[in-house]
């Protein structure tokens, strides 16, 4: 290597590297009250820009100088909108609020902006140690993660390079650059880092595939394709931080020898598109794209290519066909992707959290991150935990923290006093674990052994209220819908399977039904050619294992034990615990199935029920009358008035 | 009475019909900025899309011929994707989500309310063009499952009630806007 090249991207670097810092510091020392709003998907939906738009009346109306800034998201789901007002004056330290509404945004804006009175009773905790607030460093939810990949998001502006180049940001790129491509292969092999897309395959073995493959016109893709129904980790950190996905692309383009890469990204999350559009247009305003990046003789052309909603598509051979403009249909592997990729070149293709690892891992060195998480696979996880638990949210914990630690202690735990059931992981590729699996260690291996799988990360916990059967035919409707139809036995076994989950369902279970689930579970993943197909009957095979009981009572009892479906329930009113004259259930019924008996008590037309539940929420506390029992012929008969009298 | 509503449905049809055809004027000026490849076909679909908020008939006939691909090919990639829809969708288009969170909490009983409400199925748009009702997949708000979407607007937290309150919502905005345009014709008359 050159050591006058070496000089020549220094310099360009540091003009860049100034002028951000310059700005951030500006930002920073200004002073005046900063407020940071989260504003990605879902803290817009949570109404984030109604709270934006409220804080800007407010402080136009009333004079106000302060900054509005505006930040990806934290992974604080259950929180948002998030807002955090930094009001150095107030003699505060920044504070963290939640659930700001447009109605709180005003108070805020009013009262700890303009007055200095922070509004303790709204405060959720200080974002740094202080005397006169608890700080959130010291709740779970915050302190027991540890992040690498979403370190930086929901504190930058993902609509500004220099906030991201201030943090540290393009710093591995230009130390990339300085090194040989071998170098940067053999840090990502030391790391021990492991695609984050579900395989777990060893991204620097990938990359030296791909660097000795013969060919020119090498590709990069970061494949954004998150068809995973419950995880959203994918798009968060291209919403919050996309400079870090794009500056580890860049990375990977170097080592490999790669002159172009694309984004593949769904077009459902429009939003994420136009951040990534966006952000890589400034990178190649300041040279830190396209061609001679930073005065090298590197260079790279970054695209963005929408995908449309194929669930299939996550899967590397049929995301090139539907590049190329075909249907997507996966191929047979060998030749791989590394060899023969997209239009037949060798590519690597990435998912968003294992290039928006390399930064990291090229600042802090390999040692640094093969130290954190377990021998086997390095790191950090990126989780999305949904379902029910207090604290939903996108979680970065270190491998091996056990299934338990995250659940109860990070997520706080199953809501409403329930108890645990299973915990769905990988998504409709994954399995279904029950308690006995709590204390597994999360990680590539582990998991697997279990009979989940690592997959996209989406994480569903499930508690008793639900139906082990019921989820296993939701995952099979689903994966039925997206199979591509080229593999007779995922085409065709996927429909069988979900026809007899559905006959289960509705009661109609016969002898014989289970063994066939496995059979035909088992051919299915014998004779499929991609992801899809090997892993489609998971969900079927991890809950038939773990929750044969529930199976048992459906076919034989035509009993659904956790009163979830439907066609196996059935509403009635306790007249002991029904208020006379009360209607606060008739009221709510969406089909008047409700009727008064003669006393003024309640009944339900079992005929007309369509069992939404909507009476059980409706029916007032106090009273508590409403009862759900499964099987349906366990309803007393409450004998309905006739119409004439 | 009824011939009236008749004409009127006539009417509003001949008026899409134009401003379907201006639309399709403008689609094929946007061509020009493709390359005339096969890769370039999602993006044109999704362009197409974008424009026409559906892919009709005629609009598919003038991607094949643009790509010089045959019609069946293109209409053969376009019905693998979810993105793409064959039937316009109503002013108010709904998409209730029914990914594992929503599931888990019930969103098959949101979609059957809307179902049973608006009186269309999942796929379907109600006769009048006020509203579509779709089922996705997954729209990633899963912290607010279920969740349904109105327009633009994210819904979280829904229950069967919400349902009726927020179609009440629309109809009762619908039918103030009247009002306020026939006082303003009144008022200028």
């Amino acid at each position: 290597m050159n050591p006058a090249n070496h000089k020549k991207i220094d310099q360009a670097f540091g003009t860049i590297h100034a002028e951000a810092l310059q700005r951030r510091n500006a930002f920073k020392t200004a002073p005046v009250p900063k407020i940071h709003i989260g504003m990605a998907t879902c803290g817009i939906a949570s109404g984030a820009l109604e709270t934006k738009k409220a804080f800007e009346e407010v402080l136009a109306e009333r004079n106000l100088d302060a900054r509005i800034h505006t930040v990806g998201c934290l992974g604080h789901c259950y929180a948002e909108p998030v807002v955090i007002i930094d009001h150095p004056d107030s003699g505060f330290p920044p504070i963290f609020y939640h659930e700001v509404t447009a109605g709180k945004a005003k108070m805020l804006a009013k009262l700890f902006i303009e007055e200095g009175d922070p509004r303790f009773e709204h405060v959720y905790g200080a974002m740094e140690a202080n005397d006169l607030i608890p700080s959130v460093m010291d709740f779970s939810r915050f302190n027991m993660e540890k992040r690498i990949v979403m370190e930086k998001c929901g504190y930058i502006d993902p609509e500004d390079i220099y906030d991201y180049i201030a943090e540290g940001g393009y710093a591995a790129l230009v130390k990339a650059l300085q090194s040989n491509p071998d170098e940067i292969i053999q840090a990502a092999q030391n790391a021990g880092l492991r695609g984050r897309g579900g395989a777990g395959f060893s991204t620097g073995r990938k990359w030296e595939l791909a660097q000795k493959a013969a060919g020119k016109d090498k590709f990069v893709i970061c494949n954004a394709d998150e068809g995973d129904p419950g995880a959203y980790m994918d798009r968060t950190i291209l919403e919050s931080n996309p400079h870090q996905v794009i500056e580890g692309m860049a990375i990977c383009a170097y080592a490999v020898g790669a002159s172009k890469a694309i984004v593949y990204v769904r077009a459902e999350y429009p939003l994420a598109v136009k951040l990534v559009t966006k952000a890589i247009r400034q990178a190649e305003e300041q040279g830190l794209l396209g061609s001679g990046i930073l005065g090298s003789s590197f260079n790279l052309e970054i695209d963005v290519f929408q995908g449309s909603g194929a669930f299939v598509c996550g899967e590397e051979t049929a995301l090139f066909r539907s590049i190329e403009g075909y249907r997507g249909t996966p191929r047979h592997r060998p030749p791989f992707p590394v060899e023969q990729g997209l239009w037949d070149r060798p590519t690597v293709i990435n998912n968003v959290k294992t290039l928006a690892s390399i930064p990291p891992i090229l600042n802090k060195g390999a040692d640094w991150y093969r130290n954190i998480g377990t021998e086997n696979s390095s790191g950090t996880a990126i989780f999305s935990i949904v379902g029910n638990v207090v604290h939903p949210g996108l979680v970065e914990i270190p491998m091996g923290v056990s299934l338990r630690t995250l659940i109860f202690d990070i997520c706080g735990g199953i809501p409403n006093n329930k108890k645990f059931k299973a915990v769905q992981i990988g998504g409709p590729s994954g399995g279904c674990l029950n308690e006995d699996f709590l204390d597994t260690p999360v990680d590539f291996d582990s998991l697997t052994a279990a009979g989940a799988m690592m997959g996209s990360g989406g994480m569903v916990v499930m508690d008793e209220d639900t139906c082990m059967v019921e989820v296993a035919r939701y995952f099979l409707d689903f994966t039925q819908h997206e199979s591509c139809g080229k593999c007779t036995f995922c085409r065709i076994g996927t429909h069988h399977l979900l026809k007899i989950l559905t006959r289960l369902t509705k009661g109609e279970g016969r002898e014989g039904d289970l063994e066939l689930l496995e059979v035909l579970s088992a051919d299915i993943k014998n004779g499929s050619l991609c992801g899809l197909g090997k892993t489609a009957p998971n969900p079927v095979i991890t809950s038939l294992k773990y929750f044969k009981d529930e199976y048992e009572a459906h076919i034989n009892e035509k009993r659904c034990p956790a009163l979830m479906c439907r066609a196996l329930t059935a509403f009635y009113f306790d007249l002991d615990l029904c208020a006379r004259g009360c209607d606060a259930c008739a009221t709510c019924c969406p089909v008047d199935a409700v009727f008064t008996t003669r006393n003024r008590k309640k009944g339900v037309d079992q005929e007309l029920c369509v069992k939404c539940g909507e009476c059980v929420v409706a029916c007032p506390p106090e009273y508590d009358a409403v009862r759900k029992v499964s099987p349906p012929d366990l309803v007393p008969i409450i004998e309905k008035p006739s119409e004439k009298t | 009475m009824k011939a009236v509503c008749s004409q009127k449905g006539w009417k509003v049809d001949q008026e899409r019909l134009k401003e379907e055809r201006a639309i399709l004027k403008q689609i094929a000026r946007k061509f020009t900025n493709f390359e005339k490849k096969r890769q370039g076909l999602i993006p044109i679909l999704q362009m197409v899309q974008e424009e026409l908020s559906y892919l009709s008939a005629e609009a598919l006939n003038m991607v094949a011929g643009y790509l010089e691909i045959s019609k069946n090919e293109i209409y053969g990639v376009a019905t693998f994707y979810n993105q793409f829809r064959f039937q316009p969708p109503g002013k108010h288009p709904i998409k209730v989500c029914l990914g594992t969170a929503c599931h888990v909490r019930a969103g098959d009983i949101i979609l059957e309310n809307f179902e049973r409400k608006l009186k269309i199925c999942d796929g379907e748009t109600s006769d009048d063009r006020e509203f579509s009702l779709e089922r996705v997949a997954c729209v990633g708000c899963c912290a607010l499952a279920p969740v349904a979407v109105i327009g633009e607007t994210v819904h979280g937290h829904m229950a069967p009630s919400k349902v009726e309150g927020l179609i009440l919502r629309i109809e009762i905005e619908k039918e103030m806007q009247a009002r306020e345009k026939q006082k303003n014709e009144s008022g200028q008359s």
